[in-house]
């Protein structure tokens, strides 16, 4: 049964004459009922109301006159686009009420580009709307699938005509074909996975602070390394890190030099993405681990500025707090308790590094990270 | 016919047929262009069919075209586009004319792309048009499904253009996310990063994909050419191709239409495309075109030159995804930290995988798989043109309102931060509230939006039995008054009454009738349970009976004292359905 | 002009007179003095240090203690106000010159308020006394500020690295923890920048003159200013809030505009 019978105005639902028996009707689970139909009958499509323009000449000249003047609007924008494309400086600005001081060039060129295409648009719509047949046609559905006869003769073909190339009689033919077919993706596979770049093999669990570049199959030799300032590139003397103050850190050697960008790592943001610190000075009295005491020097703690979640900077410090936050995905780490987790979705602390002074009282490392900075991967461990 | 030759070569050989007629007399005047081609590939006939094809009319078979209009306009920008955006990640200082960044050290596909935003003429107002047509894509494809979704319109036969529907939308959000990478500006770098970090967490292979990915340590400088390469030539050529089929079925299939007088199962009620949709649809690509064009000139879209070229150091506040990756990075802020997993030296990032890496597919999955599900439970194998109003489906409505809570509440937990700084909140409190509410909401909106739906059908039925009034008083001879009803159904209340009435699959026996277990029966004990679970409490549409007792008595409780007709009624009804399914 | 011989005896008159006096001061004093101003002297006569004290008693002293040495609430670990001793004029000048200060209610976060509540002469004198309580940051002085003297594309540099990540790429503020929040920093004067740096207010770290030199206190400043004088090349900015209003925008008025015309499309003509 579909979902309606076909529209026949003219069968109409009427309440069987005189006396009838009465039908329960609190929820509607009743259908039917002798001598009524089941459900209501498609009424068929109503009338149609004829528009202003149908009836109208004088209403159906004015729509052909709106119609026009939107197609001239797009004319006359398409125009003005050009000249304005000559016209602008592309440095001029202008204030429009509403959106601001904005570049001249592009204000104009898009509303005139705007206007051009909305002349079109509307022009149409409204033409159609207002001239064009608006008689609603029917048309007919017919049932999608094909008849009996063509499903069978495919069917047919399939097994007969396909048959005839003996695959089923044929085992080795059969097998050796699947496994051609299986495997010849497998070049164009490796060809493309082989290739892509280098694998990582020690490097994600390296960094700069390891001695130098740490790329796949480089291995640095530990050597003490400044803290530099990024990206100015300058050595922080310890007495330079007040209380409440935060420095951004890279390690000495890696950053070209900011003036003539000479200098520095070949691959700079590899490394950089892996070496950024932060440097912090609390008040020794405030940290509550021994081991953060230990690494820092006289309560300067410097910790790897990237996520152990997914490797975003975490460059937000609250100085008054001590919570270092990251604007990626709100995790929230305590500088007070060796960089502890306390908020959102990250899983590990960040990785300390140790610290201590050179000679002449710039800070320097005393160690290269104990573990892998940023985020977890499988054989982290 | 054959023309009178001289040269035997001219002349027919035995088996050949004779040439074809030159077109009518009348099609060569109507042009001999159309002419010529159709001489060359016959393509009068279906042209023809086509033009004069049926569409309904309603405001929300739009959609989709937003969709696909937006999409064609994001080919024709992005085309422009690659005419300047130079792919590399090569190393160069910026000597262009915005200011603040002069003689920093940046990537050409950042240099490049600030170089169209203010040294091309118009390159700013094409950037711009093709960064809101692309969100206006993904915004358009989403409510074009929930259109979908809640009218029915993936019933049979529409089945596989709902799930190439799924695959379309699921491949327009990565090319947004790989067109959104591709500036290498602050904003996407660190996007890229988080990218990174997400693939770097997959299990067993994490590090050697991100690796490969990035061919060496992130970032390396193959990933602008990679995505380059995707978001222009791989995922296009894919999106367009699925596109060209989803159509295409839409041609084939005929639109649906929602229901109304004069409108079956077995009809169209529409506009011709010749004239009427070639100018509305037409017209319509060219308002698509135009309001995104207007976008572009007075708002601002992704200014990459004010994020600065991307440094892994550096990050800026407010680091979000477009909007439409926004539900995986979302749940990526809910998840808490102590689900990571560390056990004989390996790391499992369960506060990671889920929002990152499964998310997204299974989202995706979840919505193909759909229409299957609901088959399951109806057993329905009939045709489907007919839409259904959402009120009359209140479980389907409930659970894709729910859903789209669920993405919704995730969708807001990316934009935790902006919501803190301008409600003045803490974004601890609103994670916690988003952590809850993604569990507890969408069961709330799931009952309310199923009551919300069965009380407006319980309102329809009210109107057919006693709402309409005929302004017709009566006056009994002992003084009251009644208002007269109408006898017959008024055309504008068929709406109201058309949908078909349903009710729960009865169980079968579980054995045969030899007494054999039917192996079946699991299966239709869970179809059993889920049909009850849909149709339990269905309130099914007025019968012309109903309405004839209405207003015969004026009085339902009346009807309720016949007991007898009552009961064998029912059983009629339960044939009646069974017979039916 | 009328209206403003109305106003010459007005009492703020003798504070606007003054202001304009210290100003031209201050003025003649940059001309003459290049170096920045980071000394903890400030040439303010002795009387301004018992003015100032005279204000904090009456002002702050409810919650920074009778001699700014702060004082507890008596809840927890809590204070009502911090000790002020070695704070500087410069944080005077910015927590009572932004309005800040006083807080009329104790929140989170003191936020900044278009009412200032004092003159410029008597945050002066309160600077001045808080000043002689100990060294600290100075107010700084008008050529240190000056965002034509900076380099507005190494500020920028040094903005993204040291204070994008909590006050946003384009300085529209950003949230910090349990409702803090980083201010936006749009249209704030290039010597309350330079004194949020080197006082470090509230949850914001301090940036001495050693981690970010003066020169480049006022390249951030000049890369801020830049920033504020361009607006918004493209149009309406949003907010400068990044993807998140971008989105809205177009959920909210892309699809409402769209939709609204193919309703119209849909709909019969009259």
């Amino acid at each position: 049964m579909n979902e309606q019978d076909t529209p026949t105005p003219g069968t109409e639902v009427t309440p069987a004459d005189g006396h009838r028996d009465p039908v329960r009707l609190d929820q509607g689970h009743v259908v039917g009922s002798g001598g009524i139909p089941d459900r209501f009958v498609n009424p068929g499509l109503p009338t149609h109301v004829p528009r202003m323009a149908d009836l109208d000449e004088g209403a159906a000249a004015r729509a052909e006159k709106q119609v026009a003047t939107l197609f001239g609007i797009s004319i006359l924008s398409t125009i003005l686009f050009v000249v304005l494309y000559y016209a602008i400086d592309l440095n001029d600005t202008v204030f429009i009420p509403g959106v601001g001081t904005t570049s001249a060039s592009n204000a104009a060129l898009g509303v005139t580009l705007a206007f051009s295409l909305l002349g079109i648009g509307f022009g149409a719509v409204h033409w159609a709307k207002t001239l064009m047949p608006d008689q609603e046609v029917v048309e007919e559905r017919h049932p999608l699938h094909s008849s009996e006869a063509d499903r069978h003769e495919v069917v047919r073909v399939l097994k007969v005509d396909g048959g005839a190339s003996q695959i089923t009689r044929r085992p080795l033919i059969k097998y050796t074909l699947g496994g051609a077919l299986g495997l010849f993706a497998v070049p164009l596979v490796v060809q493309v996975a082989g290739s892509l770049g280098e694998m990582p093999q020690k490097s994600l669990s390296l960094t700069w602070w390891n001695g130098g570049p740490s790329g796949p199959g480089q291995i640095p030799e530990f050597k003490p390394l400044r803290l530099m300032k990024d990206p100015e590139n300058l050595p922080i003397k310890a007495s330079d890190v007040t209380i409440g103050s935060v420095f951004h850190v890279m390690p000495e050697g890696l950053l070209p030099d900011p003036e003539t960008k000479e200098g520095g790592a070949e691959h700079l943001l590899e490394e950089k993405a892996k070496a950024a610190v932060l440097l912090m000075r609390l008040d020794p009295e405030q940290i509550q681990s021994q081991k953060e005491l230990d690494w820092g020097y006289q309560g300067i703690v410097a910790y790897s500025k990237i996520c152990t979640h997914v490797g975003c900077p975490v460059g937000l410090y609250e100085q008054q707090t001590h919570h270092l936050l990251c604007p990626c995905h709100q995790s929230t780490f305590d500088v007070t308790r060796d960089c502890k987790v306390i908020f959102g979705p990250a899983a590990r602390p960040l990785p300390q590094l140790k610290i201590t002074v050179d000679d002449e009282g710039y800070l320097v490392s005393a160690q290269p990270f104990r573990e892998a900075v940023g985020p977890s991967f499988w054989e982290r461990g | 016919m054959t023309e009178p030759t001289d040269r035997p070569a001219d002349a027919l050989r035995e088996g050949d047929s004779a040439p074809q007629a030159p077109a009518s007399a009348g099609a060569r005047k109507i042009g001999g262009l159309a002419g010529w081609v159709d001489d060359r590939t016959g393509a009068a006939k279906p042209v023809g069919y086509l033009m004069k094809k049926v569409f309904p009319d309603h405001w929300s078979f739009m959609l989709g075209e937003i969709a696909m209009y937006s999409m064609i306009i994001c080919l024709i920008t992005g085309a422009f586009l690659t005419f300047w955006f130079v792919p590399s990640m090569g190393e160069t200082v910026y000597d262009g004319s915005y200011v603040p960044l002069r003689g920093v050290l940046m990537s050409e596909a950042y240099s490049s792309t600030v170089h169209i935003s203010f040294d091309i003429k118009g390159g700013l107002m094409i950037r711009q048009i093709h960064h809101w047509a692309a969100l206006m894509f993904v915004v358009a494809i989403v409510v074009h499904m929930f259109r979908v979704f809640f009218t029915g319109a993936f019933r049979k036969p529409r089945e596989i253009n709902w799930v190439i529907g799924s695959v379309l939308a699921l491949l327009a959000i990565i090319e947004g996310f790989a067109g959104y990478s591709l500036p290498d500006d602050l904003l996407s770098g660190t996007g890229i990063r988080a990218m990174a970090g997400f693939v770097q967490t997959s299990p067993v292979i994490g590090t050697y994909l991100v690796y490969g990915i990035f061919g060496g340590p992130f970032p390396g400088e193959a990933i602008i050419p990679r995505l380059y390469s995707a978001h222009v030539l791989l995922i296009p050529a894919i999106l367009v191709g699925l596109f060209t089929a989803h159509i295409g079925l839409v041609a084939l299939q005929k639109h649906t239409q929602f229901p109304g007088p004069g409108r079956t199962n077995d009809n169209v009620v529409g506009y011709p495309v010749m004239p009427v949709y070639a100018a509305k649809a037409g017209g319509f690509f060219f308002i698509v075109f135009g309001v995104l064009t207007l976008m572009a000139a007075l708002v601002q879209i992704n200014p990459v030159w004010a994020y600065g070229p991307y440094d892994p150091s550096p990050v800026t506040a407010g680091s979000q995804p477009d909007w439409y990756m926004g539900f995986a990075d979302g749940a990526l802020r809910l998840l808490p930290g102590f689900l990571e997993i560390t056990a004989f030296g390996y790391t499992l990032s369960l506060n990671i995988i889920p929002g990152a890496l499964l998310l997204l597919p299974l989202v995706y999955v979840v919505i193909g798989v759909y229409p299957f599900v609901e088959r399951f439970v109806t057993k329905d194998e009939r045709e489907h043109h007919l839409l259904q109003r959402p009120r009359n489906a209140p479980v389907r409505t409930g659970i894709g309102l729910a859903g789209a809570t669920a993405y919704t509440v995730l969708m807001f937990a990316s934009a935790n931060d902006i919501m803190a700084i301008k409600l003045g909140m803490s974004i601890n409190d609103l994670t916690w509230f988003f952590r809850i509410g993604f569990f507890v909401l969408p069961p709330i909106v799931f009952w309310v939006t199923k009551r919300v739906c069965l009380s407006l059908q319980r309102r329809d039925r009210e109107q057919v039995l006693h709402g309409r009034e005929s302004g017709t008083i009566i006056r009994t001879p002992d003084g009251r008054f009644f208002e007269r009803h109408e006898a017959e159904l008024p055309q504008e209340q068929w709406l109201l009454v058309q949908h078909e009435p349903v009710a729960p699959l009865e169980i079968e026996p579980e054995t045969d009738e030899h007494g054999v277990a039917r192996p079946a029966a699991r299966k239709d004990r869970i179809r059993a349970a889920l049909s009850r679970f849909y149709f339990a409490d269905a309130v099914n549409p007025v019968t012309p009976a109903e309405l004839a007792a209405a207003q015969h008595h004026g009085h339902e409780t009346e009807a309720i004292d016949a007991p007898r007709h009552a009961g064998e009624l029912e059983s009629a009804e339960a044939a009646e359905t069974a017979g039916r399914r | 002009m009328n209206a403003l011989a109305a106003r010459r005896r007005h009492p703020a008159a003798i504070a606007v007179l003054l202001m304009i006096g210290l100003f031209l001061t201050g003025a003649v004093y940059a001309a003459v003095a290049p170096e920045p101003a980071d000394a903890t002297s400030l040439a303010l006569p002795a009387q301004s240090v018992e003015e100032g004290k005279a204000l904090f008693r009456a002002n702050c002293a409810s919650c920074h203690g009778l001699n700014a040495q702060g004082r507890p609430t008596g809840n927890g670990n809590q204070i009502a106000g911090p000790p002020l001793a070695g704070v500087g004029a410069a944080a005077v000048d910015f927590q009572v010159g932004t309005g800040r200060m006083p807080m009329t209610q104790p929140g989170v976060q003191a936020s900044r308020s278009e009412s200032v509540k004092f003159s410029d002469e008597e945050i002066a004198a309160m600077g001045a006394y808080i000043a002689s309580l100990a060294p600290g940051p100075a107010v700084p002085d008008a050529e240190a500020v000056d965002p034509t003297k900076g380099d507005p594309a190494r500020g920028g540099q040094i903005f993204r690295v040291n204070c994008a990540m909590c006050h946003n790429f384009a300085g529209s503020g950003g949230a910090l923890t349990r409702g803090k929040y980083a201010p936006s920093l749009r249209d704030v004067t290039g010597k309350h920048v330079y004194e949020a740096m080197v006082t470090g207010p509230q949850s914001m770290p301090v940036f001495n003159n050693a981690n970010i030199t003066p020169e480049d206190k006022r390249n951030v400043i000049a890369f801020l200013t830049t920033i504020d004088q361009e607006k918004a090349p493209g149009g309406m900015t949003l907010g400068s809030l990044g993807p998140v209003t971008e989105g809205l925008f177009a959920w909210v008025f892309g699809l409402g505009i769209l939709v609204g015309c193919a309703v119209w499309l849909g709909s019969k003509a009259a």
